[in-house]
């Protein structure tokens, strides 16, 4: 999938479901302490991700991801 | 022993969404009751319910707060923002002081369903997200209206079938009483969703008059034939009197006694010994006389065997007075987890305003209901002591004295 079209949808998920500040969305951006993400979101996420780019996230895979640029190098990745 | 008093209220129910939509359709006698398509098509017996429509909370409360709420949930938190402004209580009052919830619920079956439906699909639970768990769970109300409101006391909710919401305010009452806590939001919560009755309807103790809905739920007439289903939620704030009068609050009613009892017998089978024992002890612990009570809220659904069976036990113990009878849930259907406390509620209404709420489609009494003196139209009437009843599957019951606050 595309750069921007996976940085779209990403955007999309988290402003309209996990309701981020869409003003703190950027590429640089960590995903905890910018965002706001905490452990029970990522729950969520998860799910979103399978529904929206068909692979199931592993927790394993994650453990280098801090930013949001970070999130979607591993969702273009996956999804390559 | 500490006096209790209720000092705020609300309300989300079929026959309104604020104290005061409620209050307008208890005095005008207007029912709550309508059809649900969905649950004819979905196989039920009988598609008439309280017509309950699910707030809309987005944008109003924080997403991590608001996930966890199962429709129940939504209802109460809506309850209990009224109720905790009616009674004059902030955030800042929640923060400083200790205060505990005791809320009856006693299914958040949708919840369960929808994510057991996902697993059946996914075969992978890590898909069914972070919500599930929490509006899972019968504590769901409690659990979340708690850390919503940041209330730091006694935290739990009682499951006692459709007595869940008055054992609820019983048991508030016995904390505060006790001087365990000074303040305790009680209340009741039933989901009014598609799948939150179909078990139930399995019994066939449904009306299905659907050519008249509003006339479906008739307790105690002789043409009834079962009950309405409904919900929504009811919040009380019951708090100790003397810390509401150093609070400066408006004290709508005093809880003088609480009353209880398990019939010990088949698990639908209701009893009337079992009503009379727990409505005596009632009377007993708010030291008052049968011909004291003004007013009796029953719990009548409309089922032939309920209805005859809290009759009897109602002649046996105020046969001599005979106060006014009505059963709100001839317009409000059965608001089973949430009755107990909705009916409080309601019962404090009339008191605040001198009516009693009539008991709507009661027109043709049995050999039972023809001893009690039941409200067939709203009487205007000041009320100093009222008793509530709510019973349920298990044989599970329970009974509230309610005194007017001078």
């Amino acid at each position: 999938m595309e750069r921007e079209k996976i940085e779209s949808i990403v955007k999309k998920f988290l402003v309209e479901e996990i309701e981020v500040d869409e003003n703190t969305i950027a590429p640089g951006a960590l995903l905890k302490e910018d965002l706001g993400i905490d452990s029970l979101d990522f729950v969520d996420i998860v799910v979103i991700v399978e529904r929206d780019f068909g692979f199931k996230i592993k927790a394993e895979e994650m453990t280098g991801v801090r930013t949001l640029a970070d999130f979607c190098d591993y969702i273009e990745t996956k999804t390559k | 022993m500490k006096r209790v008093v209720i000092t705020g209220m609300g309300i989300y129910s079929c026959i309104g969404k604020s104290l005061a939509e409620a209050r307008d359709s208890l005095h005008a006698g207007r029912s709550g009751i309508g059809i649900d398509p969905a649950r004819a098509a979905h196989g039920y017996r009988s598609p008439l319910t309280g017509i309950v429509e699910p707030p809309r909370l987005k944008g109003i409360l924080d997403r991590r707060l608001r996930v966890g709420l199962a429709e129940e949930g939504e209802y109460a938190y809506v309850a209990t923002v009224e109720a905790f402004r009616e009674a004059g209580i902030d955030a800042g009052y929640l923060e400083e002081n200790e205060t505990g919830i005791l809320y009856g619920n006693d299914s958040s079956a949708k919840a369960v369903i929808e994510a057991n439906n996902v697993v059946m699909e996914k075969k992978d639970t890590t898909l069914l997200g972070s919500a599930a768990i929490f509006q899972s769970m019968n504590s769901t109300v409690t659990m979340n209206l708690s850390t919503i409101f940041k209330l730091r006391g006694i935290n739990m909710t009682i499951s006692a079938a459709c007595a869940s919401g008055s054992h609820a305010i019983g048991l508030g009452y016995m904390f505060i009483r006790h001087g365990l806590q000074n303040l305790v939001l009680c209340g009741g919560a039933q989901e009014t969703n598609l799948y939150s009755m179909g078990s139930f309807d399995a019994l066939s103790t449904f009306s299905t008059r659907v050519d008249a809905p509003t006339r479906a739920s008739r307790p105690f007439d002789a043409g009834r034939d079962g009950l309405v289903p409904s919900g929504g939620a009811a919040s009380l704030v019951l708090e100790e009197y003397e810390h509401a009068r150093r609070r400066g609050a408006r004290v709508l009613a005093e809880v003088v006694g609480y009353g209880f009892s398990s019939n010990g017998k088949q698990i639908s089978q209701p009893s009337d010994e079992g009503c009379e024992i727990a409505m005596t002890r009632a009377l007993a612990d708010a030291g008052v006389s049968a011909r004291e009570i003004d007013y009796v809220n029953a719990h009548a659904t409309s089922t032939p065997q309920g209805d005859m069976f809290e009759a009897i036990a109602l002649d046996r113990v105020f046969g001599e007075s005979r106060p006014l009878v009505s059963s709100t849930k001839s317009m409000t259907g059965h608001e089973c987890w949430m009755a107990g406390a909705s009916e409080v509620l309601y019962s404090v209404l009339m008191m605040r305003d001198s009516f009693v709420a009539p008991n709507i489609n009661f027109e043709q009494p049995d050999e039972y209901s023809c001893k009690l003196n039941i409200a067939t139209k709203t009487v205007e009437k000041k009320i100093n002591l009222l008793l509530s009843n709510s019973f349920g599957f298990g044989g599970t019951n329970s009974a509230l004295v309610i005194r007017k606050i001078q």
